[in-house]
């Protein structure tokens, strides 16, 4: 069932649900299209999930497509993804040119979507190229990129900046992760939605079933990190950081949860290396979960007593503001998104090795007033800065200054 | 707009928020620093300034300004840190001038060193503006006094925008509390100067409300 956008006035604020009904009535009717490669898995898919709804209810004509590829497609869009976040990926002309003619058919398919759109967002590499088939258009087109591209492997963004360029904007959540474009560069972190079935509140019962389930052990300690099976994650350093830790917390306990998302083709042999990693230990769980395993991350991160984001590179770090919305401290590495959101002493600690993460996840077992303060000072943080409606507060932001020209002041009253 | 002088009109109270734009400037020494700061977006001054007090954050910031944490944290400068912190942006009459204020700054430091050092690469500089969006909140406060009722709610993104904001759009550069104060002849005039004492430069916004209520609290009591 969708949930209203008033549902929030009880957690953000009813003065920001206002703000948001006061942008919207300058972009009623507006025809919005927002385009990803996939519906299921990643935060993207999370995001829209909400975003698209809130924008229609608001009064403008929002709607969501996804673009469709092969097996190459996929494989080739995720060496973009991992060549922009620094890895030294070589990308042959024949993927580029099937990359491209893929786009091309995608824009066949959604023209009459696209070309009388007032703003489209498209997200990511995966359909960057869908605005050289729309030389005619008379909308914004914003190209939105979710990743860390602060240090990316040179030639393939070189590649990808031609089709970036073109656009007229274009969002970043990070100034780090920004690379220099020929158009305004809005900086937009992204968010969580504290109603979704992954944020929302949850009964002592359920999280009991559920721990129960995966065989966890409620009275002993708990770390658990959820993400994707992927290496910038660095899962083995985080059953490193848990073996480290367990010499002086004999009863620790670790959870390595996470999906594959549809567009990310090597998820399956991260797991099985993971896998590997933690056999014949009983105390570590390694959950493959469904794309829909809400509630059970939910739970998870709930009855963890310390939330692990260890990853090398990270976009934002969804994950780090949904533990830390409920209550969690996070152990994250020091990287990308979880550097504004884990300030060390206050919500977290950041760590740069599986000895630093060690050392504070021992730290803050041994001291659980401080866990606990730092979890409710983190709960406010995310209220504050990171929830859904604040980043629906800036995409409207934006759409009202590309439609009207605006440059420094936007006064709605 | 400023809020209007007319002692029969109403204090329209606003809420605001900022968007933040990357400029594709970015610094990596006090060199790259000094020449960006000559041509950077006159935003850009403001953001790196006043931004702060809207962005998220825990405890009173160590340094003042974001010229004056990078240059501490990422070139572990810490004098020319101390010299920018110093930099009071209430005392420019606008921003070119706070922009010559910093830069003569800079170059005075850059006389005193001999060599330059470099931040690390995820450690640079990026120049950022912003705009900003200005919200309605359909109050009104139609005298003076009301304001000792108010004031404890506001959000901060009022107080930013009717101390803070009022500065560049104001004719004297004020407070829209003091403007509107004005409007009342020499009524209000002990009131005027009290606002008029607070620095609001070394403050959250949370400080700042409660200065501004306790003070309208005193003088209404």
């Amino acid at each position: 069932m969708e949930t209203s956008l008033q549902a929030y006035a009880n957690i953000a604020g009813q003065d920001v649900v206002d703000h948001l009904h006061q942008l919207a009535e300058r972009l009623r009717g507006a025809r919005v299209v927002h385009v990803n490669s996939t519906r299921m898995g990643g935060g993207v898919a999370e995001i829209l999930n909400k975003m698209v709804p809130f924008m229609k209810e608001l009064g403008i004509e929002a709607s969501w497509e996804t673009i469709t590829g092969d097996g190459d497609f996929f494989r080739t869009t995720k060496s973009f993804h991992n060549a922009m976040q620094g890895d030294q990926v070589e990308i042959d002309g024949i993927r580029l040119k099937h990359y491209q003619e893929v786009n091309a058919h995608n824009a066949e398919t959604l023209a009459p979507v696209l070309e009388n759109a007032d703003l489209v967002f498209i997200h990511d590499p995966q359909p960057a190229p869908l605005i050289s088939s729309f030389p005619r258009r008379t909308g914004k087109w914003i190209w939105r990129c979710h990743i860390d591209v602060s240090q990316p492997f040179r030639p393939v963004w070189k590649y990808l900046r031609t089709f970036a360029g073109a656009y007229d904007a274009s969002i970043f959540s990070l100034s780090t992760f920004a690379q220099p474009l020929p158009h305004p560069i809005y900086l937009i972190p992204p968010s969580i939605d504290p109603l979704h079935e992954k944020n929302a509140e949850m009964s002592k019962k359920e999280i009991e079933s559920i721990c129960k389930q995966y065989a966890i052990d409620q009275n002993r300690p708990l770390i658990v990190q959820i993400s994707r099976f992927d290496r910038f994650k660095d899962p083995l350093g985080v059953i490193r950081t848990y073996r480290l830790a367990k010499k002086s917390v004999p009863a620790l306990q670790l959870v390595l949860a996470g999906g594959t998302a549809d567009d990310d083709p090597e998820g399956e042999l991260v797991l099985e290396e993971v896998r590997e990693a933690a056999a014949g230990d009983t105390d570590i769980h390694v959950l493959a979960l469904p794309g829909d395993a809400h509630r059970t991350i939910n739970a998870l991160q709930r009855a963890a007593d310390i939330v692990l984001q260890k990853s090398i590179k990270e976009g934002f770090g969804l994950t780090v503001t949904e533990a830390m919305w409920k209550c969690k401290p996070v152990v994250g590495g020091d990287t990308g998104g979880i550097r504004i959101q884990v300030m060390n002493h206050h919500t977290g600690f950041l760590a740069s090795t599986p000895e630093g993460a060690a050392l504070r996840i021992r730290y803050l077992l041994y001291h659980q007033d401080k866990l606990k303060e730092m979890g409710a000072k983190a709960r406010r943080f995310v209220r504050d800065n990171f929830l859904i409606t604040r980043h629906l507060r800036e995409y409207l932001t934006l759409m009202l200054a590309l439609l009207h020209g605006v440059e420094e002041r936007i006064e709605l009253s | 707009m400023p809020a209007n002088r007319k002692q029969n009109e109403p204090f329209a109270i606003k809420d605001c928020a900022l968007i933040a734009i990357a400029t594709g400037q970015r610094a990596y020494n006090l060199r790259d620093l000094r020449d960006n700061l000559l041509t950077v977006h006159p935003g850009a001054i403001y953001y790196h300034f006043w931004g702060g007090l809207l962005r998220p954050r825990f405890d009173d910031p160590e340094y003042s300004n974001d010229f004056a944490a990078w240059v501490a944290h990422s070139l572990h400068d810490k004098k020319l840190a101390e010299r920018l912190s110093l930099i009071d942006p209430t005392e420019a009459n606008n921003l070119e001038d706070l922009r010559q204020e910093i830069i003569q700054v800079v170059e005075e430091r850059m006389d005193e060193s001999e060599v330059l050092f470099s931040a690390k690469r995820e450690e640079r500089f990026d120049f950022i503006r912003s705009q900003i969006i200005i919200f309605d909140t359909h109050q009104l406060v139609a005298k003076p006094k009301d304001f000792k009722r108010i004031l404890p709610g506001l959000s901060v993104g009022s107080i930013f925008y009717h101390y803070i904001d009022a500065r560049r759009r104001t004719p004297e550069a004020i407070s829209d509390f003091q403007y509107w104060l004005e409007g009342f002849g020499r009524t209000y005039r002990v009131l005027i100067d009290r606002i008029k004492a607070i620095d609001p430069y070394f403050r959250t916004l949370t400080e700042l409300r409660a200065e501004l209520a306790a003070l309208f609290a005193d003088y209404f009591s």
